[in-house]
C-alpha cells in the first residue's frame, strides 16, 4: 500500500528515501573506502605500491571464485565444492609442467580449466536435470574432488614447476601481476555478461522466479546448468593461478575457499535466495576481505583473531543489509 | 459460544476478565506525530460493576467496532487519510474500494499491525490502541488474510491450533483433542475436510477454508475477511457463505473485503466505501444497486459492463483435439476462431488451469494434438508455444507470472529478449523506448520503468504481465483468471485490451471463475466439470444459472 503511493511522496519522505537509495547503492563502497582510509592511517606501509599489488594478487584468486559464485547464487543456488575442485585442478596443472620435460603452460591452463568445467558440468547436471538440491550435490562433490586430488597426487606436493608456468602466478605485465590481469579480464567479462547480454537477464530471471522464467520460454535448466559449468571452469582457472603462485601444487590447497567466495558475494549484498546482486558488489566484497586480512597482517594480528574478525564482518554486513531492507 | 461478553438482557457491557490489565489509551489527537508515544493508562480489568458508568463506554451495545478519522502515512506518503467504519453485532459489512484505496492499511491498523497516526478506534465501547496483533486477538478481533500461510507438512488440526495447542501434563500437545475439536469445528461449519491429513495434501481452496476455520475457531466476535473467495470456487464459496450466515446469527460482526461485487451483494448487508485513502460513503446494501456501488468505488460513472459484440470471423485459428492428462482432464477438444474470445468456466479443480498449462507446454500431457491455422504443431515447452504464437497470462502473477525482484522493464521484455538483442547483447535503448510505449499503452502507473515490479499495485502488475505477452506478438492469448485481485478500474482496462486484441483478428482463451466477467466478455463459453467439457453455452443460453448448473 505504501509503495503504491511513493510517486507522490512528500518532501521529507522523498529525502529519506533518496538517502536510503544512496546507501543501498553505495553503502558497501562507502564501507570499503572508510576501511581503506583507516588502514592507510593505521599503518604506513599499507599504501605502498608493493603492498597494494600484494593485496590485489591475494584478492585475485578469491575474486575469480567469487565471480563464479555470484552467477551460481544469482540463480538461487550454491557451490560448496570449489575449494576441492581448485585443489584438483591445481595438481593436474602442476603434474603437466613438472620434471625434465614440462608441457607448454597453455596445455596446463586448458587442462585445469577443462577439469574444473567437467566437475562443474557434473554438479550442474545433477542440480538442473535431476533436481537434486545444490547444497547436497556440491557437498558430496567437495568430498569426492578432494579424494580425487589426494589419489592423483598420492597425497604429496608436486614440486619443480617450470618457470614458464610459474610466470602465470608470479610474473608481471607492465608492472601489474599476471593474476591481477587475469582477474580483471574475468571481472569485466562477467560484468558485461550480466549487465548487457540476454544470458545475463536469464540468470537474474531464473533466480528471481524460475516459474515465471520458464513461462517466458527461457531454458531454465540450461541456464542453471551453465552457472555451475562456469563456476567449475573458474575454479580451474583459480587453481592453476594458485599453483603457479605457490611454486608447487599442494593437494591440501583451497581448504575453506568456498566459504571466502560465498562471504565476498554475501558482503556484496547479493541475495542468497537469488535474483538480486551484481559482480561489482562482489568485487568490493572480495576487496573488503582482502584488505582486512592484509591490514591485520601488517598490524601483526594473529591469524586466529583474523578468522574471528572476518566471520563477524560477514554477519554484520548481512545484518546491515537486512535492516536496510526492513526500514527503507 | 463465541465468548461474547455482552449481557444483552441487562443492556450493559462487562469487560472480559482475562486476568491481565487492560490497556486503555487516550485517543491520539490529529496531527500528533508519533502514536507510539501516546500515553497509555492502565486500568484494572473487569472489576467494574455492570451498572456503574464507565468512561469511554457507549450505550449502544450493538456497536462492536467504531473507527473514526483514522490516518496513516508511510515515510511521509499518506496511505490513509480518513478511514471510518461502524460495525454492528450480527452484521456482514462490506468494505469496498479499489487497489490503493487504503483498505489494507485500515485493516492492519484495526489488527494492531500498524499504528494509526491519528484517529480513534473503539472496540465494544472501549477506545483501544493495539500495539500488536496479539492484543487485537485477545480482544476478540480475528482476521483472515489474502495471503495464506499454512505449515504444509503439519496436519490440518495442528495448523488450526498452531501456537495455542491444547496440552496434556503441561508439556505435551494433545493431538487427539486437537483433531476432535477440529473435526467438530468443520462439522459445525459444514466444511468437508479431514482434520487428520497434512495441509500439503489439500487443494488451495481447501487450504483457504482451513484458514477461515482457524480464524473462526478463535471464537472472536469481530471477524475480518480479506478476499476470502479469491482462491476458492463457487461451491466452496456457497459453503463459506452458509458458515458466515450462521456466525451472523450468533452475533458475530464481520468486515468483508472483496473485489467481487456479486459476493458482496449476496452476503453483506451494509457497506463502507473507501477511495484514495478516504471514507466516501456508508449505508445499507438494500438501498444501493451494483452500478451505484461501482461508481462509488471507481469515482466515476462506470456502467456495469455490457456483453461485448463478438468479433469472431469464423475462420479457425487453433484446434485442440483429445487433450488428456490422466487424473486432471480427459478428452478436451475445442476450436477457437480468429477474432473470438472463448471462455472456459468451471469450479476450482475442474481441470481448466491444468489444461491451459498443458496446452502451453508448461505441464505434461498424456495425449492430444494441436493444429494452428491448419498446420499441425507440436508444443512440448513454453518456448515451442511462444514460437507458435501462443502466450499465457498465468493464474497467479506473483507465484508464476512476474520476476518480482526485477524491474518493470526487465519483466516486460523477458519473453521477447531475442527481439531486443544482437549477438546476445541486449539493446538497452530499444528496450527502453519499447517499454515506455507499453507503459503508456497499458497505462501502467509507475514512476519509472526501472522500478522493481513488486512496488506496483496488483492491477498494474497484471498490466505488466499483459504487456509481456504482447511483446511476443502472439496470435493466441491464454488468460487464466486475468483480473483476480485487481480493482474495478483496472479490470475494465484488461477487458478493453482483450476485446481490442480479439478485434484485430487474434484469439483469446479466457479462464475465469467470475461468472459476470465471463458472461460479459466471452463470445462462447465451455464449461469444465471434473476434468471434462460438460457443455457449451453462447448467446441467450449463456446465463448465470446455466453456467452453475453445468459446472456443478
Amino acid at each position: 500500500m505504501s509503495t503504491e503511493l511513493t510517486t507522490t511522496a512528500g518532501a521529507a519522505g522523498a529525502r529519506s528515501q533518496a538517502i536510503g537509495r544512496f546507501l543501498s547503492r553505495y553503502g558497501i563502497l562507502l564501507s570499503f573506502l572508510i576501511l581503506f582510509a583507516i588502514l592507510s592511517f593505521a599503518h604506513p606501509n599499507f599504501l605502498s605500491t608493493a603492498n597494494l599489488m600484494n593485496v590485489l594478487r591475494q584478492v585475485s584468486i578469491n575474486g575469480i571464485l567469487a565471480i563464479g559464485m555470484t552467477f551460481v547464487i544469482l540463480t538461487g543456488g550454491i557451490d560448496l565444492s570449489i575449494g576441492s575442485v581448485l585443489a584438483l585442478t591445481g595438481v593436474v596443472a602442476g603434474s603437466l609442467v613438472t620434471g625434465e620435460d614440462p608441457y607448454n603452460p597453455a596445455i596446463a591452463f586448458f587442462a585445469a580449466v577443462g577439469v574444473g568445467a567437467l566437475f562443474g558440468a557434473v554438479n550442474g547436471t545433477l542440480i538442473a536435470r535431476f533436481s537434486v538440491p545444490a547444497f547436497v550435490v556440491t557437498l558430496g562433490m567437495l568430498s569426492m574432488a578432494r579424494g580425487a586430488t589426494l589419489l592423483y597426487s598420492n597425497g604429496r606436493p608436486i614440486p619443480n614447476l617450470s618457470p614458464e608456468f610459474r610466470w602465470l602466478g608470479q610474473g608481471f605485465i607492465a608492472g601489474i601481476p599476471v593474476p591481477v590481469i587475469i582477474f580483471a579480464i574475468v571481472f569485466i567479462a562477467a560484468w558485461i555478461t550480466l549487465r548487457y547480454t540476454v544470458y545475463g537477464r536469464w540468470i537474474y530471471a531464473v533466480g528471481g522466479n524460475v516459474k515465471s522464467a520458464k513461462t517466458s520460454g527461457i531454458p531454465t535448466r540450461t541456464v542453471i546448468f551453465s552457472a555451475y559449468l562456469l563456476m567449475g571452469a573458474l575454479a580451474g582457472l583459480a587453481g592453476m593461478i594458485l599453483t603457479a603462485r605457490t611454486t608447487s601444487a599442494l593437494p591440501q590447497a583451497g581448504l575453506g575457499y568456498e566459504l571466502d567466495a560465498i562471504a565476498a558475494v554475501v558482503i556484496g549484498g547479493t541475495s542468497l535466495t537469488g535474483g538480486v546482486g551484481s559482480v561489482v558488489y562482489t568485487l568490493i566484497g572480495a576487496l573488503i576481505i582482502g584488505v582486512i586480512s592484509n591490514g591485520l597482517d601488517l598490524m601483526g594480528v594473529s591469524s586466529y583473531y583474523q578468522q574471528i574478525i572476518k566471520g563477524a564482518i560477514i554477519v554484520v554486513a548481512v545484518l546491515i543489509d537486512r535492516s536496510r531492507n526492513l526500514n527503507p | 459460544m463465541f465468548g461474547v461478553a455482552t449481557n444483552k438482557k441487562n443492556g450493559a457491557l462487562e469487560l472480559r476478565s482475562t486476568g491481565r490489565n487492560v490497556l486503555v489509551a487516550e485517543p491520539a489527537s490529529p496531527g500528533e506525530g508519533k502514536p507510539e508515544q501516546a500515553h497509555h493508562v492502565l486500568v484494572p480489568p473487569a472489576s467494574v460493576s455492570p451498572s456503574a458508568p464507565q468512561q469511554g463506554v457507549v450505550a449502544d451495545t450493538d456497536l462492536l467496532l467504531a473507527a473514526t478519522s483514522i490516518s496513516k502515512a508511510f515515510a511521509g506518503v499518506p496511505a490513509l487519510v480518513d478511514g471510518r467504519i461502524r460495525l454492528k453485532r450480527g452484521s456482514v459489512h462490506a468494505l469496498c474500494g479499489g487497489n490503493g484505496a487504503g483498505k489494507s492499511t485500515f485493516l492492519n491498523i484495526l489488527m494492531g499491525l500498524h499504528r494509526a497516526d491519528a484517529g480513534t478506534v473503539m472496540v465494544k465501547g472501549r477506545v483501544v490502541h493495539y500495539a500488536s496483533a496479539a492484543e487485537a486477538l485477545a480482544d476478540g478481533i480475528a482476521i483472515i488474510t489474502q495471503e495464506l500461510s499454512p505449515v504444509l507438512d503439519m496436519t490440518v488440526a495442528e495448523n488450526i491450533y498452531l501456537g495455542r495447542e491444547p496440552r496434556r501434563l503441561g508439556w505435551f500437545a494433545d493431538k487427539a483433542k486437537m483433531e476432535a475439536d477440529a473435526t467438530a469445528l468443520f462439522a459445525r461449519l459444514g466444511f468437508d475436510i479431514d482434520a487428520r491429513v497434512t495441509m500439503r495434501s489439500l487443494s488451495v481452496a481447501k487450504i483457504q477454508l482451513v484458514e477461515i476455520a482457524k480464524a473462526i475457531s478463535r471464537e472472536s466476535d469481530i471477524l475480518i475477511m480479506d478476499e476470502p473467495t479469491s482462491a476458492i470456487g463457487e461451491k466452496e464459496a456457497a459453503t463459506l457463505f452458509q458458515a458466515i450466515r450462521s456466525l451472523q446469527d450468533q452475533g458475530v460482526g464481520i468486515i468483508y473485503v472483496s473485489h467481487r461485487l456479486t459476493d458482496i451483494f449476496s452476503i453483506a448487508d451494509s457497506y463502507t466505501v473507501f477511495r484514495d485513502g478516504r471514507f466516501i460513503e456508508a449505508g445499507d446494501l438494500a438501498d444501493i444497486d451494483r452500478q451505484r456501488l461501482i461508481s462509488l468505488i471507481v469515482g466515476r460513472d462506470l456502467r456495469d459492463q455490457e456483453a461485448r459484440d463478438s468479433t469472431s470471423t469464423g475462420e479457425p485459428m487453433i484446434s485442440v483435439s483429445g487433450f488428456a492428462r490422466h487424473g486432471q482432464f480427459e478428452d478436451i477438444s475445442l476450436d477457437l476462431a480468429k477474432g473470438e474470445i472463448l471462455g472456459l468456466y468451471g469450479l476450482m479443480g475442474a481441470g481448466r488451469s491444468e489444461f491451459a498449462n498443458a496446452l502451453y507446454g508448461n505441464a505434461p500431457k498424456d495425449a492430444g494434438t494441436v493444429t494452428i491455422e491448419g498446420r499441425p504443431v507440436e508444443i512440448r515447452s513454453p518456448s515451442d508455444a511462444l514460437s507458435n504464437g501462443i502466450a499465457i497470462v498465468t493464474e497467479d502473477r506473483k507465484e508464476t507470472g512476474l520476476v518480482l525482484t526485477s524491474s518493470v522493464s526487465e519483466n516486460v521484455v523477458l519473453a521477447a529478449l531475442d527481439q531486443f538483442s544482437r549477438l546476445g547483447f541486449v539493446d538497452g535503448k530499444k528496450v527502453a523506448s519499447n517499454v515506455d510505449g507499453q507503459i503508456a499503452r497499458f497505462r501502467i502507473r509507475t514512476a519509472s520503468r526501472d522500478l522493481p515490479v513488486q512496488s506496483l499495485s496488483g492491477g498494474n502488475q497484471q498490466k505488466v504481465v499483459l504487456a509481456r505477452c504482447v511483446e511476443t506478438e502472439p496470435k493466441i492469448l491464454i488468460c487464466d483468471e486475468p483480473t483476480r485481485g485487481i480493482d474495478e478500474g483496472a479490470k475494465r482496462e484488461v477487458y478493453a485490451f482483450l476485446s481490442a486484441f480479439a478485434a484485430a483478428g487474434n484469439s483469446v482463451l479466457m479462464i475465469s471463475s467470475e461468472i459476470p466477467e465471463i458472461l460479459a466478455n466471452a463470445d462462447r463459453i465451455l464449461v469444465f466439470r471434473r476434468g471434462r467439457i460438460a457443455g457449451e453455452l453462447k448467446g441467450a443460453a449463456a446465463t448465470q444459472e446455466a453456467l452453475v448448473h453445468l459446472a456443478s
